[in-house]
């Protein structure tokens, strides 16, 4: 009632409440015993994040200081050495050839798909989505060995179809060259129709009166796209694309089952190498010490993922 | 004059309206066409897989034929394969290790999320961030170290050894996303549900998993497809076959010497490719809102 | 059933916030209580920290004479009633309404009773089986209605639970609200922001702003004496005009200038009221249905005024005419045969009985 803040309703002043006791502390009681019960949910997720992937990234980093026997602690000395050799050094190389490339590929393949489904009716994209997506569907591990018989170097059938054309066969998994080229084939293959369905999903969430408004304004479609469809997307964009970049760098399937790094480690990614190093040559430091090399990389996209999202979710709020 | 100058804008016209046409119908032509190349090329690999796994091995050698057809379709490959005890082994291993691994990440991250989404305490934005933050970790960087882990715990050559380790590629996108799902639900259902006498369990059980149902089948196909498709892990921790799951057994097991049995290879990968793409043919729409979830809740 | 105590409650939020800044309230029981005013006055907490989502910051909320600040909500005995309903989307009405009563292991037949019983008071009794998702806003708002009659609560709280209603449905709803509080007559507190809605279905009407409770009473008796220059502007549609003025004294009577040389005479009855306010600065505050085409005089206490008409609005069963004094955009309510036409002058009348004044500083009205 008065601008002093002591308003006093116009009926009634009854005496005040009894029976209550001094203090405030049991609500604040359940406020604490609700917090503790919600640690103990988490609890669970706490062990697995803490005890299966902090702690072994803080041991991997200890574990890479270490010499082959694990006895003596050698500092850097394994990150010399492999950058002393001439095969790590090419490995680096590869790796990131084959990573840059390979999503490259994937997000432009992908892009176009993207578009070409939200082209056609709605009643027809299903169908096609649905195919689409099957390579992403089949663990890589199985379909790459399918891949692995279509290279055979005598029975190849993709040098069948080469031939029907009459170009001469193509040596797929015996010269380094185009052992990268298969190797980077595949994971396109399998990686791509993510890249259309994050795509396509982006797209669907572009409002269509945003088009209608432009068409009306007089964009070509090249302009509705250079325009709308891209500012719009951006972000979801280069989500994806940082999310895939680390994915594609630290692949192992692929190079595994299609050529296990030959001929002669020219096709060796981080991963690959790093087994070979570690579980295989029985030299876990080094091991390690080889797959921590991606650990820059993946810091850097994954801080840029992290902004992205959360400036995704402020967008969506 | 004036008749004339009509004539003349009226065709023009015509024609304007005609190339728009002519446009979307042009637009329209490219998008099949694209799309018929995409899935003829993206789809060959496992129709050949398919093929291959139903020619004699006779067929298969014969370099005059057409790799792509067969002539003479046999089971025999399959019927040989279904036959093998040790793919059978890899086969329960696999449906052992996942049908686990599911329910622990199941279990960990609908936990998690809930309290992470509902009941804010100290330090769970920094949590939900860090979840995020697991999930960029790749299962490459982890390897060596668990190898080393899971051997002090003496589960080398064991499948409880993945088991253990699996959750690392699961429970950080399931949380993650069911963190998103369980946002999404409006704060008036569970005041209206503490007002209706919920407790926190039951709040959670009978409002907030059936709500968000989707989500929760969208989390659980991940974290099938997830352990089901996992490799690095096997293929560090396991040497002995009786142990192997499916992917691992076929490529390592399989393969091996110098004559290739392909027909075999091929049928037991898709035999072991089956189960996901079965989830994924009837649950495609869950599926896929699982792909995309990442990115665009929570 | 019960009585509601609200004990100088003050709601402070995190970075010092006062959104409740210590009120008092009674609210007594079978009472229906329309807490009003503009978004961000504190109404809604308030609700929500009668229901217990809110915690208080200090000061006493009693439910029955009981002290329930310490009391979760669930075991508070209230219902309520949200502005998005706030419906359990993968349960039937059946189930939404029965909801409660289960978690309180009422017996089968027990929830049934109720829960047919509540269908049978909101006519929902075709619904039971179906979905929210299959119900029109009108069926969502009498399910969510019947969530909280099922529980034979202490005290309803409502949310603006007409706010996302059409305009036709919320006029019908506001009826079956008051309908249904004719027949359980419980204890009722609900929230709104439409000044219409709190009229018509108060029994009294507490009207908020920044967190302090500016006026409680009877609606009528709100709109006919204000008691602050909130209230005022915020009760009656259109709203009362307010007209910077200066009160003269001449020959033992009070006249109102109003500025463009107009000036109206106030009736005796009220000299000795606002005598001691001459010469300060005022606002003259005056509802458009009392400034009205000068034929109907016929009255005391009838002032006239001859003004330029800017706009005329037809209404139907009346015409609302906008003009200006000394600036001031003022609107009055004419007889639609009384031909006002806009830009021509026009003479009305003013009901000086219904006059009010109001300080400028203090915000009261005099």
């Amino acid at each position: 009632m008065a601008p002093d803040g002591t308003a006093r309703p116009a009926l009634s002043t009854r005496p005040a409440i009894k029976g209550r006791s001094p203090g405030v502390s049991s609500l604040e009681r359940l406020a604490r015993r609700r917090s503790s019960i919600a640690f103990l949910m988490t609890l669970p997720l706490i062990l697995v994040i803490a005890g299966l992937v902090a702690y072994p990234a803080a041991w991997a980093i200890y574990l890479s200081t270490l010499n082959r026997r694990m006895t003596a602690n050698i500092g850097f000395e394994n990150y010399l050495i492999l950058l002393d050799s001439e095969t790590f050094r090419m490995i680096i190389w590869q790796s990131c050839f084959f990573a840059l490339t390979a999503v490259f590929l994937k997000a432009l393949i992908g892009f176009w798909l993207a578009h070409m489904l939200h082209n056609i009716p709605t009643k027809g994209q299903r169908k096609w989505r649905g195919m689409l997506l099957i390579p992403w569907v089949i663990p890589p591990a199985l379909s790459t060995l399918g891949w692995w018989w279509m290279f055979d170097p005598s029975y190849s059938s993709i040098n069948w179809i080469i031939n029907v054309f009459g170009f001469p066969s193509i040596p797929w998994l015996g010269t380094p060259w185009w052992a990268r080229i298969a190797v980077i084939t595949v994971n396109v293959w399998y990686g791509a129709p993510f890249f259309m369905i994050m795509y396509l999903a982006a797209l669907k969430s572009v409002p269509e009166q945003l088009y209608e408004a432009a068409a009306i304004d007089g964009a070509t479609s090249w302009q509705r796209l250079r325009f709308i469809t891209l500012p719009m997307m951006q972000n979801i964009i280069s989500i994806t694309v940082l999310f895939s970049l680390i994915v594609t760098f630290a692949n192992y399937d692929i190079v595994r089952v299609l050529t296990n790094g030959g001929p002669r480690d020219t096709t060796h990614l981080f991963a690959t190498y790093a087994f070979q190093v570690g579980i295989l040559s029985a030299n876990l430091p080094r091991g390690a010490a080889v797959s921590l090399f991606m650990l820059p990389i993946l810091a850097v996209a994954a801080y840029f993922i992290l902004r992205g999202v959360t400036r995704r979710t402020k967008e969506i709020a | 004059m004036a008749d004339a100058a009509a004539n003349r804008d009226f065709p023009r016209a015509y024609t304007k309206a005609g190339s728009l046409h002519s446009e979307r119908l042009w637009a329209l032509r490219v998008s099949y066409v694209s799309l018929a190349i995409a899935s003829l090329i993206f789809l060959a690999p496992p129709f050949y897989m398919l093929i291959t796994s139903l020619k004699t091995n006779t067929e298969m050698a014969d370099q005059t034929l057409s790799p792509w057809l067969v002539r003479d379709p046999t089971l025999e490959h399959y019927a040989a394969i279904l036959g093998n005890p040790i793919f059978l082994t890899f086969f329960r291993n696999s449906i052992v290790v996942t049908l686990l691994v599911v329910a622990i990440t199941m279990v960990i991250s609908v936990l998690a999320a809930f309290a992470l989404s509902r009941m804010r305490f100290w330090g769970s934005q920094a949590l939900a961030t860090g979840v995020f933050l697991t999930y960029l970790v790749p299962d490459t960087l982890l390897f060596i170290p668990l190898y080393q882990i899971v051997g002090g715990l003496g589960l080398l050559n064991s499948i409880w050894g993945l088991v253990l380790v699996y959750p690392t590629l699961t429970v950080p996108f399931c949380t993650w996303i069911m963190i998103g799902y369980f946002a999404s639900i409006p704060k008036e259902l569970d005041e209206a549900a503490l007002i209706d006498g919920a407790t926190w369990p039951q709040m959670l059980i009978k409002i907030f998993i059936p709500v968000a149902l989707p989500g929760i089948i969208a989390a659980t196909i991940f974290a099938f497809t997830v352990s089901w498709a996992a490799f690095v892990y096997p293929t560090a921790f396991i040497t002995r076959p009786d142990q192997m799951p499916l992917t691992i057994g076929i490529v390592s097991q399989l393969v091996r010497g110098d004559t290739f049995a392909w027909g075999q290879i091929m049928s037991g990968a898709l035999i072991a490719a089956l189960p996901p793409v079965i989830v994924y043919v009837f649950l495609m729409d869950y599926y896929i809102a699982g792909l995309t979830a990442g990115a665009t809740k929570g | 059933m019960a009585q509601v105590s609200l004990r100088r409650i003050v709601k402070e939020y995190e970075g010092q916030v006062q959104a409740v800044k210590g009120i008092d309230l009674d609210i007594e029981d079978e009472e229906f209580v329309v807490l009003v005013g503009p978004s961000g006055c504190g109404k809604s907490t308030t609700l929500r920290m009668i229901a217990g989502l809110e915690e208080i910051t200090s000061g006493e909320i009693a439910i029955g004479g009981e002290v329930v600040n310490d009391i979760p909500p669930r075991d508070r005995d209230i219902a309520m009633v949200f502005q998005n309903y706030a419906l359990y989307p993968h349960m039937s009405v059946y189930d939404n309404i029965s909801f409660g009563l289960k978690l309180r292991k009422f017996s089968r037949e027990e929830i049934k009773r109720r829960v047919d019983n509540a269908a049978r008071i909101l006519g929902i009794g075709e619904l039971l089986e179906r979905k929210p998702k299959a119900l029109s806003g009108g069926q969502r708002q009498r399910v969510a209605m019947g969530r909280a009659i099922v529980r034979d609560p202490k005290v309803f709280l409502f949310d603006e639970p007409l706010s996302n209603l059409d305009a036709k449905l919320r006029v019908q709803m506001r009826t079956e609200i008051k309908q249904v509080h004719q027949t359980v007559r419980t204890t009722t507190v609900y929230v709104t922001h439409d000044q219409v809605e709190a009229m018509t279905l108060a029994d009294r009407v507490v009207v908020m702003n920044h967190g302090i409770i500016e006026q409680v009473g009877p609606p009528n008796e709100l709109y006919r004496n204000p008691a602050t220059i909130f209230v005022a502007g915020f009760i009656g549609s259109p709203a009362m005009n307010m007209i910077p003025a200066t009160l003269t004294q001449a020959a033992g009577a009070l006249s109102v200038q109003l500025g463009d040389g107009l000036s109206v005479p106030v009736p005796e009855e009220r000299t000795a009221r606002y005598a001691p306010h001459a010469n300060k600065d005022l606002l003259f505050g005056i509802r458009p249905e009392h400034l009205t085409e000068a034929t109907r005089i016929d009255k005391q206490n009838l002032a006239p005024l001859t003004v330029k008409l800017d706009v005329i609005e037809p209404m139907g069963m009346e015409t609302l005419v906008h003009f200006h004094i000394n600036g001031t955009s003022v609107c009055g309510r004419v007889d639609p045969a009384a031909g006002a036409v806009a830009g021509t002058m026009m003479p009305l009348a003013a009901h000086m009985e219904h006059m009010h004044l109001i300080d400028k500083t203090s915000g009261k009205v005099l």
